[in-house]
């Protein structure tokens, strides 16, 4: 097991009694060299949930534990710089995320240079080799990110978090931003850089059929807690719980024909806000099968089987 | 023939390795605004003249003729711009003027730049109660009248340049340090911010390296605004007297002076006027083009 997470809270305070529940009880555990897959819509807390295992959000609450140690839940810079030669992260905006007014060599070398010292000019040779690695050219190095493509930028992204060799990369919807061609080229080079570096993969997205692909678990999250985990394939074909069955259901196929035959049954409602939550489970007011308890006590995560979870009073 | 193509190749790929900064682009757009490069090289001619001005005329700035008073201005008579009540050659008095009125704006705008820079990223970056009582500083100064710290300053150590400029510069940096604030804590949230951040950045390193740079650009337009004010607001100051002091002088001195005869010497007015109006036409076309070029999508 490479990292561990039980219980894990996030909240912030906004005003004097409103609380927002980013991540709210939140256990996950991800083995050495796998990729998981963590979906849900917008507002579920999965980014937040990914900034919290990368240390850029204090935790409220819980434990996260790292190749048998707990991690800090206030990062210092001193943790930062420690932990980021284990666990990097990889940003959805590509064009948000390097910083326009550094060279590629720059961006690309900060890391190193922070941890070994020395200029970006001693790290020339190991840039250009990063470089070549996600697939573009050593020359390039001199240049600005905006002379660059929005899928040349994710690559450049990656390598500046691949350089330290982490073990735990968090990918927050590395490919969100990008053309749907462009996707399938980011995503086979994960894989690849995956295999060849033996690296754990988060992959946070909302595209299901992009995280079943690439990933061998998935955790479907819904307002900051994780209600259905299991092997990609499982979640994806036999969903159980109501909420990923709808969630499921709303994925378009890529076959206009099969689409068009398939029955529409759109998510009803809103995502319920989450300030301040109250008991009972959260997707009982959208759920076509809630049933009175549904709305009073929240439902505790069950495993099926050794490898699927669900927290859900149907099962 | 093969070798010019190998040769035009080689370019090309030279051409193509070689990034090209923002700045660059900038640099390249703002020359390609006509009125931002004429004006530029007009402020570039008043500087030179004013640096070259007093060393090239015959005359020096505080040489009193009493043999050549209110002088019109002519190339028989060797005084170019004509002379004042006590003879002195008005085209070495407006040079050194430009040289006293330039400095300050120069060096006041410089005073309020860093200060303002380092005071608003700070205090947008760290955010917070540190966020809070330093702008809460900030607009307590702002109330306060800034003529009032003038003369209590003047009072307290007497006339001297140093002194205008020190109030000067005490005066501008907070508008700076509001605009480098509110651009920081935009920045503060971009992803690359986040991602040194992860990679364990310290706080200063990051305002240096990663906000400081990208708050440039509306700074760069803000200094040249700052620069014609502070000239503006030093004229200002020496018209009421409490300026720059006989015999040296500076444009605002001069164009007080010329105002008190220009029934009798309108030379004395119009020469200094038009030198202080061209340079502020220059700085504020300056400062458009580089609002335009530094982000062109405004356009």
């Amino acid at each position: 097991m490479l990292l561990e997470v039980r219980n894990l809270q996030t909240h912030f305070k906004i005003g004097r009694k409103k609380t927002v529940h980013a991540v709210d009880g939140v256990s996950l555990k991800i083995e050495e060299n796998e990729i998981l897959g963590l979906v849900g819509e917008s507002g579920c807390g999965k980014s937040t949930l990914g900034k919290t295992l990368a240390g850029l959000q204090p935790r409220t609450g819980g434990h996260i534990i790292f190749r048998g140690k707990e991690l800090p839940q206030r990062y210092s810079v001193a943790d930062f710089r420690r932990n980021s030669r284990e666990i990097q992260m990889i940003f959805q905006d590509p064009y948000a995320s390097l910083n326009p007014r550094m060279t590629v060599k720059e961006i690309i070398s900060e890391p190193m240079r922070l941890q070994a010292g020395g200029g970006s000019s001693d790290y020339g040779p190991l840039v250009g080799q990063w470089l070549e690695r996600v697939g573009l050219k050593p020359e390039h190095m001199a240049r600005y990110p905006h002379e660059f493509s929005g899928g040349q930028r994710q690559r450049i992204g990656i390598a500046r978090a691949l350089i330290l060799q982490p073990k735990f990369v968090v990918c927050d919807e590395p490919i969100s931003a990008l053309d749907v061609s462009v996707q399938a080229q980011v995503i086979s080079l994960l894989q690849e850089l995956k295999e060849t570096l033996g690296l754990t993969l988060l992959f946070i997205a909302h595209d299901l059929s992009m995280v079943r692909y690439i990933s061998d678990r998935m955790a479907v999250m819904y307002l900051g807690s994780v209600i259905e985990e299991g092997p990609s394939d499982e979640v994806y074909f036999e969903p159980k719980h109501p909420y990923t069955q709808m969630l499921i259901a709303s994925n378009p196929a890529p076959d206009p024909a099969l689409e068009r035959s398939r029955p529409h049954d759109p998510p009803k409602g809103e995502i319920p806000s989450p300030i301040n939550l109250g008991e009972g489970c959260r997707f009982a007011a959208r759920c076509p099968e809630a049933m009175p308890h549904c709305h009073t006590e929240t439902p505790k995560p069950k495993h099926t089987d050794s490898k699927r979870m669900i927290a859900c009073h149907l099962y | 023939m093969s070798t010019v193509l190998e040769a035009v190749d080689e370019k090309v790929a030279e051409a193509e390795t070689q990034g090209r900064s923002l700045w660059q682009d900038a640099r390249r757009r703002l020359f390609a605004n006509r009125a931002a490069s004429v004006a530029f090289w007009v402020l570039l001619f008043i500087v030179a003249l004013a640096i070259l001005g007093p060393m090239i005329s015959s005359h020096n700035f505080d040489d009193i003729h009493y043999d050549a008073m209110y002088e019109s201005p002519g190339f028989q008579s060797g005084y170019l711009f004509g002379t004042d009540p006590l003879g002195r050659d008005l085209f070495t008095r407006t040079m050194m003027g430009a040289r006293i009125s330039l400095l300050l704006g120069v060096l006041a705008t410089l005073v309020s730049l860093l200060i303002g820079i380092s005071w608003g990223a700070t205090a947008g970056y760290l955010g917070g109660r540190v966020d809070n009582l330093m702008m809460r500083f900030v607009d307590i100064m702002y109330s306060l009248p800034f003529m009032f710290l003038v003369i209590i300053l003047m009072v307290l150590f007497g006339r001297n340049i140093f002194l205008i400029f020190v109030a000067l510069g005490a005066v501008e940096w907070l508008t700076m340090a509001r605009i480098v604030r509110g651009q920081t804590m935009a920045l503060k949230h971009r992803e690359f911010v986040e991602a040194a951040v992860a990679t364990g950045v310290p706080a200063l390193t990051i305002i240096r390296r990663h906000v400081v740079p990208n708050l440039l650009g509306p700074v760069v337009v803000y200094v040249t605004l700052t620069i014609p004010q502070v000239i503006l607001v030093e004229s200002f100051l020496s018209f009421l007297g409490l300026g720059v002091q006989e015999p040296l002088t500076s444009w605002g001195v001069l164009i007080k002076e010329g105002a008190d005869e220009m029934e009798t010497a309108s030379w004395l007015l119009i020469f200094p006027a038009l030198f202080l109006g061209m340079t502020l036409f220059c700085f504020n076309f300056i400062g458009d083009g580089l609002r335009d070029a530094l982000d062109p999508r405004d356009r």
